[in-house]
Order: C-alpha cells, then sequence, then structure tokens
C-alpha cells in the first residue's frame, strides 16, 4: 500500500464528516453535482474523440521517428540525451504515448542513468498539453484560444531543457 | 487555434503514413481511436460525476471556502479582475489543491467547471478571456510535489533511490510553470483583447 492510496478515501471520509456536522444533505448535494458534471461530460465527448483520432493517426504514421530525427541537432547542442527525444515530442500530445516511451527508456538505459533520471524529471513535471488545452476549451464555447497553446508549450520546452540541466547540476 | 493542429496533424500523418509505408497502422487508428476515446471518456465521466458530488458537498458546508482564501494571496498575483468569492475562484483553487497532491483524475473536472464559471463571468463570447489563458496554462505546465507514477515506474525497472529525483522535480516544475505564466500575463497585456 502506498502513501497515495490514503488521499483519495482519507478527502472523501473528511468532507462527508464536515458536511454532517454541518447538516448538509450530503445524498441529494452529491446528486446534484454529479448530475451538473453529467451534463458537461457529454459537451466534452467530441472534442475528445476529434484529438484522440488526430494522436492515433498521428503515432501511427511514425511521424514521431522523422520527427526526432529532425531536432536530434539541436538536442545535442543543449546536451540534452537523445533518448529522451521522442519523449519529449510525445509528451505534449499523448499522456498514455508519453508513458510508452518512457518505459522504453527505462528499459534500454537505466533508471539512475542520465536519460533514465532526465526522463523520470521530464515527465514528472510536465503534462499532456494539447489533451488538457482541448478538454478545457472543449467545454466552452470558445473558438479562439488566443496564445494559449504557445505559452502552454513554451512551459513544456522550459521544462525539458530545465530537466537535463537540473541532472545535471545535481548528479 | 485548435483547428490547425487538428488539421495539420491529420494532413501530416497522412504524408508521413504513405512516406513510411505504414497506412495500414495509420487506417486503423482512425477507424479504432474513436472507440477508445469512449472508453476513456466514461473512465474520466464516472470519475467527473463523484467529484462533482464530493466538490458539491464540500461547496454547502462552507469547506471550499475556507479553502479557497488560503490561495487568495498568491491567486492575486496572476488573476486579474476575478471575482474572488464566485465559483470560479472557488473550482480553480479545488483544481490547483488536486494538482499539488498529484491527483490528476480529480484535478480535471475540477478544472473543467473552473473553465465553465470562467466562461460565465467574463462573459466570453468565442475568444478566451485572459483569466482562462492563465488557468489553462497553470494546468497544462501543472506544479508537481510528488510524482507518484513515475516514482512507481522507476521502482518497478530497478532504481535504487526512485525518489532522489525530487529536488529536480520540484524546480523543473516551477521554472515551467514560471515561464508560462509570465508569458501568459505579458502575451495578455500586450495582445489586449479588441
Amino acid at each position: 500500500m502506498r502513501f497515495s492510496d490514503f488521499i483519495i478515501p482519507c478527502i472523501i471520509g473528511a468532507v462527508l464528516i464536515f458536511g454532517l456536522i454541518k447538516d448538509v444533505d450530503v445524498f441529494n448535494e452529491f446528486i446534484e453535482g454529479a448530475k451538473e458534471n453529467l451534463k458537461t461530460g457529454i459537451s466534452i465527448l467530441p472534442a475528445i474523440i476529434a484529438l484522440m483520432t488526430a494522436v492515433g493517426m498521428f503515432k501511427a504514421s511514425g511521424a514521431f521517428d522523422i520527427l526526432s530525427y529532425a531536432v536530434s541537432p539541436l538536442a545535442s547542442f543543449f546536451h540534452f540525451p537523445a533518448e529522451c527525444i521522442p519523449l519529449a515530442l510525445v509528451r505534449p500530445i499523448s499522456g498514455s504515448g508519453a508513458l510508452a516511451v518512457y518505459e522504453s527508456i527505462l528499459n534500454s538505459t537505466h533508471p539512475d542513468s542520465f536519460a533514465g533520471r532526465v526522463a523520470s524529471v521530464m515527465l514528472g513535471s510536465t503534462e499532456t498539453t494539447f489533451y488538457t488545452i482541448a478538454v478545457y476549451f472543449g467545454s466552452t464555447k470558445i473558438k479562439k484560444i488566443r496564445h494559449t497553446l504557445f505559452c502552454a508549450l513554451m512551459a513544456d520546452l522550459t521544462g525539458f531543457i530545465i530537466s537535463a540541466v537540473t541532472i545535471c547540476f545535481f548528479f | 487555434m485548435m483547428k490547425w493542429v487538428f488539421g495539420i496533424m491529420i494532413i501530416l500523418s497522412v504524408i508521413f503514413g504513405i512516406s513510411t509505408g505504414r497506412m495500414d497502422k495509420v487506417s486503423n487508428a482512425a477507424l479504432e481511436e474513436g472507440a477508445k476515446a469512449i472508453e476513456l471518456f466514461l473512465y474520466l465521466l464516472g470519475g467527473m460525476c463523484v467529484w462533482g458530488g464530493i466538490m458539491r458537498i464540500a461547496d454547502k458546508s462552507g469547506l471550499t471556502g475556507k479553502l479557497s482564501s488560503l490561495f487568495k494571496p498568491i491567486a492575486k498575483l496572476i488573476f486579474k479582475n476575478l471575482d474572488f468569492n464566485g465559483k470560479a475562484f472557488k473550482a480553480i483553487s479545488m483544481n490547483v489543491a488536486a494538482n499539488l497532491l498529484g491527483l490528476g483524475n480529480a484535478a480535471t473536472p475540477l478544472g473543467i467547471e473552473a473553465m465553465h464559471e470562467l466562461e460565465k463571468e467574463d462573459r466570453t463570447k468565442d475568444s478566451a478571456s485572459d483569466n482562462m489563458i492563465v488557468f489553462t496554462v497553470l494546468n497544462t505546465a501543472s506544479i508537481t510535489l510528488i510524482p507518484t507514477t513515475v516514482a512507481s515506474l522507476r521502482l518497478k525497472h530497478g532504481s535504487l533511490q526512485p525518489f532522489d529525483i525530487l529536488p529536480c522535480v520540484w524546480i523543473t516544475s516551477l521554472l515551467s510553470v514560471g515561464i508560462g505564466l509570465i508569458l501568459a500575463l505579458v502575451l495578455n497585456k500586450i495582445r489586449r483583447k479588441k
């Protein structure tokens, strides 16, 4: 059993105890809250289908192999480990894809090697940018996301570069 | 902008698929990903309903109000013209709390709720409001305290010290969130909405 296994049940338990003390109709309020989110959920489904289809086709086409070959000169300039380039490309687009690439890096190197550590920090400190943007804005009527994607991708890029820098510095 | 992301990705996958001779796989992906998306969605929807319910109880009992007042001092620096007593800020606070605890599955439904409330409060039409951009960037960069998935995978693959990367994770996620937010705030100022 891990520590993180305790967090969710304890939070839910604490909320219910607090609710009962404050004399809240916990069952009916739960139903109301669930109902609201059910409606929201339905509204984001088309965005999820659209994005996952595009990402799935992109991954299947072998585009990542070609792209990682194309950016490798830039990466070696920054002393960024070559093994981690595919991870940097997949990470913003697909969460499950990034996990699969991460596992293959751990298999081919060691988790305590330079590339293994950089990959761990990259995965641990970033999010699936495209998915988050699609789901968050997909639930609204927004069509123009303005500079959201640019800022988010710059944050990811910073994260990737800094992960190699900090590992160099600490180990 | 999402129309370009969506369009370019699909067009590129057709071009790459032809040039790498993997059209069979691309074709399968086009047909099957929709079904996989529904599977993922059912999983996500269940979580959304549970957290929606829990959130509502926490809200009615005054718990979220207390939590959001803790976040107020920091939030005032990055969210401009936000109603700090409104529903949007409550949802934002809960989303940040879930992210800090590493509860990604709980953070997403709360984040969606926050976007909905921001949409109402900022009276947006078809263009994102400044606060929506800041909030989304905060989530795509995500501040992580304990990367549980990474640590357990490191352990599984024979790492002697799966948690020895923690300081690097903290520095990296802090800097990436910082850069993302600064860029968002600066661009919000420069590119005023017409």
